[in-house]
């Protein structure tokens, strides 16, 4: 387990070291200057400038001196923004992102899990049918126009719900709806596909052979077996949240990491870019990594055939 | 027992020909190709949604002729006309506007001559909707057929190589794609946005470039199984080069593999188009697609929402369609599933 | 001996998208308390589906259109679902075929083993676990105390049937329905699993019903045989009667694929495949593969002949009208062994 441990650390240390440098000079590929009123500055000005952010520097120079800054936690300073360093920048608008996309994860699998065992259960019912249709309906409607019809409709229209505002939490509930239905649709899916499979199976048979009554079967057996796969999806799963959260949070005025990444586009902010682009490849791999560790321990097959092996 | 009538002769040994006769095999047989299509054509939700998706297609191709005009003209005095069907007596398409309480001929109040109308209503320039709408299809479709080509160029050769050479090579590569994979399509995407000029190509390419990474998965995986089994063992017996076994082996056996992924990919294809133009890093303007139309849409969204439903609407019937389609397509080329 | 299992008429479709599999056709046959009825038949004779109708766990699209299941006086088809449940895994318990995918790979098996007992509350948990551990023990499986906590996965295919039979006999059943449980092991191992049934059917006082498409297994187990072919028996009789003095072609057909120690040369196996149920001949469903067929086979079903009190079978060929024929040579040496051996048996207990 340790030495499987170390292996995965180590690809994900060069994943991010690749991301870095690529993102890097990519950067240095965009078109366009970083400073917000270019036109207005003389020579001078801007060559201050550069000298200031490190610019005028060789190329090489300023990857070893980006690189070295960020094994110390320093992603750089932002060109807009008050010139904040990027990583407080990153961590000030953290909180709201991470709060509505764990509450679209927790959600969205709940409820889809849900869905996908009645299906499953139900299956070539009506009930199934339904369900079917409204996981493909989840998959195939983009989330961002899902975010501005639930702001058309539920609170722009009916005013349950403020428009666009960030305060407090009943302001998180129709960005984490607008986020949480892509999950939902993807995990009762994969759940539906995963509970047919182990209903068809030998031991739900033998299950029933002891006697079990079949929602006993299903709470005993089905279920647990059925459940763990889905956990395999929650890195695509990951993904699809940090995708959705650069235009929910736009449409929404959160002030979160996705609605910052697209204001720094927008801005030509290199180095909040970059940061941005290292800092999500990061919480990517993590949450990858950790949930293969988590599904090695959840998972009997896996969990001991690596720690102790057969007698 | 004994009061059963039984004629005479009954118990003459039977002659060997009718034997032979009985154990012919009366069902026809079918191909697997024939058999997937049977079974794709008893889903009625998928026929009903390859019907939609062609006759969306049909409109996105004849745009040029069936446009009422062109999707770039601008007449300012026309801006943000609703919809309007005729002389404006079918709901929704009247041609006036709730402002403030009062009902109001918006066509009237533009001086729009008489008989002029705009069925799905203009934009804030004046634009013609269903004409944009029109165009707009036609862009995110190519889009999407463009970066799903790209998908299947990468994709197909390398999960191929892949999973046939295996060994040293298959390791490096596996990696590569465990590494492109860790990093958000999305980020990889919009850093390529930002690097290329905003266009038709770099969306593309920028699509295609992360897409593939599923498709050759499949690919190689499916490929490790194939090339231990007989007919390509034999193959490769009969020296037979590997660029010629891939395509007369081993492209036939994957073609189911590779249509259902394909159909999967469409999708997403147009998605991160709509996605990229909707945070306005996409088809850069005056041009029209579904993503653009959608962002324009959303800025008068909360007044004039009808700029936003019908692009909306278009996208959201082309995704569904086609996710059906595909669910219908794996369910017949995969009955397991 | 009285019967503790009646099958009368028993007939069951499957609605499948080509119409109606008649996979059962009228199949009756009783089960006695304390013996071991050999169901044989190649796949896809029905045998498997006879069983599941007794367990009532049929698949969804299966129809049954006709028959009784008597068990204790009590017609199992009629019984409702929570009747059923109470029954399964106590008074009728089943060992299922393949033993690498009967086990909950996610529970730990001395759980497994418990879980009938707690099903259907013959006893506390503490007691359950207790008698799983012991049931673990007589199946033969070693350190059963330290293993209780294993999962599935840990145990070779060998120790895992033994598992399976262990939840199956862990609450004493009545009737146990053992459905091929030796086909996925290794010769060996199946020997093991067949001394090791016997074995526990004497312990516990059970009827067993044991399908299987193996003749071979059969010898050693079987008081009695019923040979099924395209969802019908054709022929049934005590275990001897069947191995010796076979009067269907079929069931000669079968003898004659096994392999013996005195077979030389390639083993004969029956021309053709079973008919299509979809849509069963008229006649004799056995008679196109039949190199004994006569007219009669393809126009009128043969009923059961009667040869001796325990034996029937069905076939023309009983018909006083029907010619004489000679089983295959192979089969004629089987009868004549055993003849020999009668002959020897009787000179024995004149002799003792």
């Amino acid at each position: 387990m340790s030495k499987y441990l170390i292996k995965r650390i180590f690809y994900l240390v060069l994943t991010l070291f690749i991301v870095a440098s690529v993102t890097f000079f990519m950067m240095k590929l965009m078109p366009g200057t970083p400073y917000t009123n270019q036109e207005k500055m003389s020579a001078d000005q801007l060559r201050i400038m550069n000298e200031q952010y490190g610019l005028n520097k060789p190329l090489i120079q300023q990857y070893f001196i980006y690189l070295g800054g960020l094994l110390h936690g320093d992603f750089g300073t932002s060109f807009q923004f008050n010139n904040q360093p990027v990583l407080s920048l990153i961590m000030t608008r953290l909180g709201p992102s991470l709060q509505i996309g764990a509450q679209a994860m927790i959600v969205g699998s709940l409820l889809g899990i849900l869905l996908g065992a009645v299906a499953a259960i139900r299956k070539n019912t009506w009930v199934d049918g339904v369900a079917t249709f409204f996981s493909i309906v989840g998959i195939s409607i983009p989330n961002f126009v899902l975010a501005v019809l639930l702001q058309f409709f539920l609170a722009f229209k009916l005013q349950l719900f403020p428009i666009a505002l960030w305060d407090g939490w009943s302001s998180s509930i129709l960005p984490t709806l607008a986020l949480a239905v892509a999950p939902l649709a993807n995990t009762a899916r994969f759940m539906r596909t995963e509970m047919v499979d182990v209903l068809n199976s030998d031991y739900i048979e033998l299950a029933k052979a002891k006697g079990n009554s079949k929602w006993q079967t299903v709470a005993k057996h089905a279920l647990r077996n059925s459940m763990i796969p889905v956990v395999t999806i929650i890195g695509p799963m990951a993904v699809n949240l940090m995708t959705g959260s650069l235009v929910v949070e736009n449409i929404f005025s959160i002030p979160g990491i996705g609605e910052q990444f697209v204001k720094s586009i927008m801005t030509n902010d290199y180095p909040t870019i970059m940061g941005l682009t290292i800092f999500y490849s990061f919480l990517l791999t993590v949450i990858i990594l950790v949930v293969d560790i988590l599904y090695g321990i959840i998972d009997p097959r896996i969990r001991l055939s690596d720690s102790q092996g057969a007698h | 027992m004994a009061d059963i009538k039984i004629p005479a002769g009954s118990f003459k040994p039977l002659t060997q020909d009718t034997h032979e006769a009985q154990e012919k095999i009366s069902a026809p047989s079918l191909t697997f190709t024939q058999d997937a299509l049977r079974r794709l054509k008893q889903n009625k939700v998928a026929v009903v949604s390859l019907i939609v998706l062609l006759i969306v297609m049909l409109a996105a191709l004849l745009a040029p002729v069936i446009a009422p005009q062109s999707p770039n003209t601008q007449n300012v005095a026309y801006a943000n006309l609703p919809p309007k069907i005729g002389s404006g007596n079918i709901p929704g398409f009247t041609g006036k506007m709730n402002v403030g309480g009062v009902e109001v001929d918006k066509y009237q109040q533009a001086g729009v001559p008489k008989g002029k109308t705009f069925i799905l209503g203009t934009d804030y320039l004046g634009r013609d909707l269903l004409s944009r709408i029109l165009y707009g299809t036609r862009l995110s479709l190519l889009i999407g057929i463009l970066a799903t080509l790209v998908d299947l160029l990468i994709g197909i050769p390398y999960g191929i190589v892949s999973g046939w050479r295996g060994g040293r090579l298959d390791m490096f590569m596996q990696r590569v794609t465990e590494i492109i994979s860790s990093i958000p399509n999305l980020i990889v995407v919009v850093l390529m946005m930002l690097v290329l000029r905003p266009g038709l190509l770099s969306i593309v390419i920028a699509i295609g470039f992360t897409g593939w990474i599923t498709m050759a998965r499949l690919i190689r995986a499916q490929t490790f199984q194939l090339k231990e089994q007989e007919f390509v063992l034999a193959a490769r017996t009969l020296g037979e080069s590997s660029t010629k076994i891939a395509w007369k082996h081993l492209i036939p056996n994957l073609s189911s593999t590779i249509i259902i992924q394909t159909m999967f990919t469409i999708p997403s294809a147009i998605f991160f188009e709509a996605f990229l133009s909707f945070i306005g890093i996409g088809i850069p303007a005056p041009n029209a697609s579904l993503g653009t139309l959608l962002s324009d849409g959303q800025k008068a969204f909360r007044f004039l929402p009808y700029q936003m439903w019908y692009p909306a609407a278009v996208l959201c019937v082309i995704m569904i369609a086609v996710n059906l389609l595909a669910d219908g397509l794996r369910d017949a080329f995969d009955p397991k599933s | 001996m009285a019967n503790i299992l009646e099958v009368k008429h028993l007939s069951i479709d499957f609605k499948t998208y080509a119409g109606n599999v008649h996979a059962i056709r009228d199949v009756s046959f009783n089960l006695k308390k304390g013996e071991t009825l050999a169901i044989v038949g190649e796949s896809g004779s029905g045998k498997s589906v006879t069983v599941r109708s007794i367990m009532g766990l049929l698949a969804g699209n299966a129809h049954i259109k006709g028959g009784t299941i008597k068990y204790h006086d009590e017609d199992l088809l009629q019984k409702p679902e929570q009747e059923m449940n109470a029954l399964r895994g106590s008074d009728i318990a089943m060992i299922f075929q393949d033993p690498m995918t009967s086990l909950d790979p996610t529970m730990p098996i001395g759980k497994q083993v418990a879980e009938p007992l707690l099903i259907h509350k013959t006893m506390n948990k503490e007691e359950a676990m207790k008698r799983a551990q012991s049931v673990l023990e007589l199946v033969g499986i070693p350190n059963a105390k330290a293993r209780m906590k294993d999962y599935p996965h840990q145990f070779s295919g060998g120790q895992r049937q033994r598992i399976v039979i262990a939840i199956a006999i862990v609450d004493y059943p009545q009737i146990l329905i053992a459905d091929e449980p030796t086909t996925a092991l290794d010769v060996t191992v199946q020997a093991q699993i067949i001394d090791l049934m016997k074995e526990l059917q004497r312990k516990i006082e059970t009827s067993i019903i044991f399908i299987t498409h193996d003749l071979g297994v059969v010898a050693g187990i079987a008081d009695r045989v019923a040979v099924m072919y395209a969802g019908k028996i054709i022929e049934y009789g005590l275990v001897d009667e069947i191995f010796y003095e076979p009067k269907h072609p079929y069931t000669w057909g079968l003898l004659n694929s096994m392999p013996t120690l005195d077979t030389a040369g390639r083993l004969e196996a029956i021309p053709g495949t079973p008919p299509d149920l979809l849509d069963p001949p008229k006649g004799d469903a056995f008679a196109p593969r039949n190199p004994y067929a006569l007219q009669i086979d393809v126009e009128q079903e043969p009923p059961f002949f009667q040869v001796s009190k325990t034996h029937f079978a069905a076939t023309w060929l009983l018909h006083p009208d029907a010619p004489s024929v000679e089983p295959p040579a192979a089969v004629r040496a089987m009868m004549a062994k055993y003849q020999a051996a009668q002959v020897q048996a009787k000179v024995g207990t004149i002799d003792g």
